[in-house]
């Protein structure tokens, strides 16, 4: 390659590395309310930026796992992972959560990524919770009053009877005990063992406020057809008898049915908050996991601690160039400092290099670009040396350059082979964080032997092939 | 600077620093060293953080005065064998303090459980950083750090055999990682520091670090090998290692510089990677002479004596 082929070659690098990090200074210089509006419009520029990790813009992240052993018969086990994968992103997405992340990890995990949550209880119980909506109708006759007598006879509380074998064993057949917390069954309700209609059919939910003497919010519900002919059918069938509302196996309500609801509208009511008929809402809305699932990892960071973060890490990053720099211009002089801009580049280039790969920028990832700056010169210290070697042997200016770059490069290279393998495997085997530390160092290690090598000899030969410097100022 | 340390010269071997001839007593250093870690790994000094046991961390912000006794009576009732942590308070807070509980429940309420018993004090706080890692999660990473250094280990030692055409090398290099990594770790436990995904990233990075300055002072080694066939071994590992000297203490001060800044201004997390750095950056440069190389030169002189 020539000089000029050379030159080009650096300006397209450079030039790439600009389009990929262009739409982060865009974004970085965007009023807030500009950015707001991005994130509601879902604006592509979202996917070009560099993404902060949650460690740095806080947020909540979270491996949930599915359990297996609830999982309906007949359903396959990823089958149903996907199915709550969808559920899950519904809910977030109508929670409102700009750039949330929902995808299946391993057979039967679920990473969610919420950045910037406000109520991480909230969100989790949005997330985690099943949603299952079922209509069952209630038992009426004798054996209620034997149970009543047999929790009389043991001395319990009302509650603590659904976990008596003893009463459970008078419960009839086609029929369980079921907690409750209606306000007329305050402990447990005995209902049928299938519903006879359940949150499947359900075409929407909204939160109605009802004046009057049932004041407050509800939740009202609306079904397919078929939702509203099974309805139709229950409530023709069973006039005066109690339908339960249960939701994840609990009765919310247990409203007499008075007359035939050929419309398949129905309400839930409780003593509900405005906050909780919403989150209802919403979670019936988005529809009910296939199995109840377990939060199993959780990591969440403040906003403020984020802020904390990025602060600490560039000023670390700006501390550390400035020290090296420094060290490098007192001992090499001039050739200290295109080591710096070397370094510089590098910085750049991994920044793009993130951009581009749509890869997320983590604390670690921060403290890795740092590292770079003190690992990354060592090729610049490698090549010079061996130049200072050269120039002691006698050699002349142009030709100690040139031969020490050559005989500096296989150390680099091999060097550099090694350190690339071990931050690869970081990269493949990490998770999170340390993840974003792998791919950075892999990047830099890479990066670095083009900016370190390649463009700092185009400089060399550029200054020496014109003269512009001497010897005594170069080393 | 420039004149206190002067350039090495190839021409001028009345200077160079006689690194070799005391290797057997650094031998015998590095040997105590690595037994002692070993000896404090075997009776179980590590201490795994909850990224691998399983647990929650809970980091607190609070706005005023609370005591590390306040706060541990707090909590010592409800979670047996809580660690509370004081650490450097930053932005708006002025006391910040990181919680840990060892709870082996896969589904956890600790946070939730932890934030009310500190607020039943009526003490007002705000929760910065919650971090819970169930059992499964636990093993599973455990699993993939083992991997991770399983490979890259294995990556090494193909890689430095197959370049060096030799296996003497690739040993020699593979048990100067041992000794560093080894070391690094002993260093730790005295530490009392825990090992956190973060601190195996750091092992790992010093595992690349390391071999670096393994293969930058082999490289040279092997070179002045085929350039001067007569002299014997140890004068040209001694020449080697002095021409490549200035090189290794400019490495290791820009890295130094570097992990250095990250201890002092870097969080809890990243203090923890920093230490095991600047720990591990210094074993590193070391285990270059004396391990290293010094395993080759023996490894070789035996070969010949028995010829």
């Amino acid at each position: 390659m020539n000089e000029q082929a050379k030159s080009i070659s650096i300006a397209v690098v450079l030039a790439a590395g600009a389009w990929f990090l262009w739409p982060t200074v865009q974004w970085m210089t965007m009023p807030p309310e500009a950015r707001a509006r991005a994130e509601r419009d879902r604006d592509p520029i979202l996917r070009r930026k560099l993404n902060l990790g949650l460690d740095l813009r806080g947020g909540m992240h979270l491996v949930l796992e599915i359990d297996r052993d609830k999982v309906p018969e007949g359903t396959d086990l990823t089958d149903a992972v996907e199915r709550a994968v969808e559920i899950i992103r519904n809910r977030v997405d109508q929670f409102g959560v700009a750039e949330a992340l929902v995808a299946p990890q391993g057979d039967r995990w679920i990473t969610v990524q919420l950045p910037g949550v406000k109520d991480p209880q909230v969100a989790k119980d949005l997330i985690g919770k099943t949603a299952l909506l079922e209509f069952r109708l209630a038992y009426e006759g004798p054996a209620l009053e034997r149970i009543g007598e047999k929790i009389r006879e043991l001395e319990i509380r009302p509650r603590e009877a659904l976990d008596r074998p003893e009463v459970l064993a008078l419960v009839p057949t086609g029929y369980i005990l079921v907690p409750s917390i209606d306000e007329h069954h305050q402990d447990f309700l005995v209902v049928r063992s299938s519903a006879e209609v359940t949150g499947a059919y359900l075409t929407s939910a909204r939160v109605e406020l009802r004046p009057g003497e049932m004041a407050g919010p509800h939740v009202s519900l609306e079904f397919d057809t078929d939702g509203r002919r099974r309805f139709s059918e229950t409530t023709r069938f069973n006039k005066g008898r109690v339908l339960a509302i249960l939701l994840d196996g609990v009765v919310q309500s247990a409203p007499v049915i008075r007359d035939h609801i050929a419309d398949g509208r129905a309400i839930i009511t409780g003593q509900f908050t405005m906050e909780k008929a919403k989150f209802l809402a919403t979670v019936l809305r988005a529809g009910a996991l296939p199995a109840p699932v377990a939060i199993i990892e959780e990591r969440t960071v403040g906003p403020t601690l984020g802020r904390d973060s990025i602060e600490t890490g560039m000023r670390a990053l700006a501390v550390a160039a400035a020290l090296v720099l420094l060290f490098m211009v007192i001992y090499y002089k001039l050739s200290g400092f295109i080591a710096c801009i070397a370094m510089t580049l590098n910085i750049f280039l991994v920044l793009a290099g993130l951009a581009a790969l749509n890869a997320t920028l983590s604390f670690p990832g921060l403290a890795g670009l740092v590292l770079m700056i003190g690992m990354g010169v060592d090729a610049n210290i490698l090549i010079l040396e061996r130049i200072r070697e050269e120039l002691h042997a006698g050699k002349t200016l142009r030709v100690g350059v040139d031969v020490g770059y050559q005989r500096a490069f296989v150390t680099i290279f091999d060097s550099n082979m090694t350190t690339i393998l071990t931050t690869f495997f970081l990269f493949l085997f990490g998770s999170g964080p340390v993840r974003g530390f792998g791919i950075i160092m892999l990047i830099g290690l890479c990066s670095n032997l083009f900016t370190a090598v390649f463009v700092t000899k185009v400089v060399y030969d550029f200054l020496l092939g014109r003269g512009l410097v001497g010897r005594k100022m170069l080393f | 600077m420039n004149t206190q340390i002067p350039a090495p010269q190839s021409a001028a071997p009345h200077r160079e620093i006689e690194f070799i001839a005391p290797r057997r007593l650094f031998f015998l250093v590095s040997g105590a060293l690595v037994l002692a870690s070993i000896v404090m790994l075997v009776s179980g000094r590590l201490k795994l953080g909850i990224d691998f046991t399983g647990g929650t961390v809970v980091q607190m912000g609070f706005k005023q005065n609370v005591d590390t006794a306040q706060l541990r009576a707090a909590l010592a009732g409800r979670f047996p064998g809580v660690d509370v942590q004081s650490v450097a308070a930053q932005g708006p807070y002025i006391r910040e303090y990181i919680v840990r509980v060892n709870d082996s429940a896969e589904k956890s309420q600790t946070e939730k459980r932890v934030s009310e018993a500190v607020a039943a004090q009526g003490i007002p706080f705000e929760v910065m950083r919650v971090e819970y890692v169930g059992p499964t999660i636990g093993r599973h990473l455990q699993n993939l750090a083992f991997q991770a250094i399983g490979f890259s280990l294995l990556g090494i030692i193909v890689y430095v055999a197959f370049r060096f055409k030799s296996s003497v090398w690739g040993v020699a290099g593979v048990v100067a990682l041992a000794h560093d990594v080894l070391l690094t770790l002993g260093f730790l436990m005295l530490m009392n520091r825990e090992i956190t995904l973060v601190v195996i990233a750091a092992l790992l990075t010093l595992v690349g670090y390391s071999i670096n300055d393994s293969i930058v002072v082999f490289d040279r080694i092997r070179e002045n090998m085929r350039l001067n066939r007569t002299d014997p071994l140890d004068r040209v590992m001694n020449r080697s290692l002095n021409q490549t000297l200035t090189r290794t203490i400019l490495t290791s001060a820009t890295t130094l510089v570097a992990v250095g800044i990250l201890y002092v201004l870097g969080n809890e997390v990243i203090k923890d990677f920093a230490l095991t750095m600047l720990f591990g950056c210094i074993v590193g440069t070391y285990s270059s002479i004396y391990v290293a190389s010094a395993m080759v030169l023996e490894y070789r002189t035996l070969g010949k004596a028995r010829a």
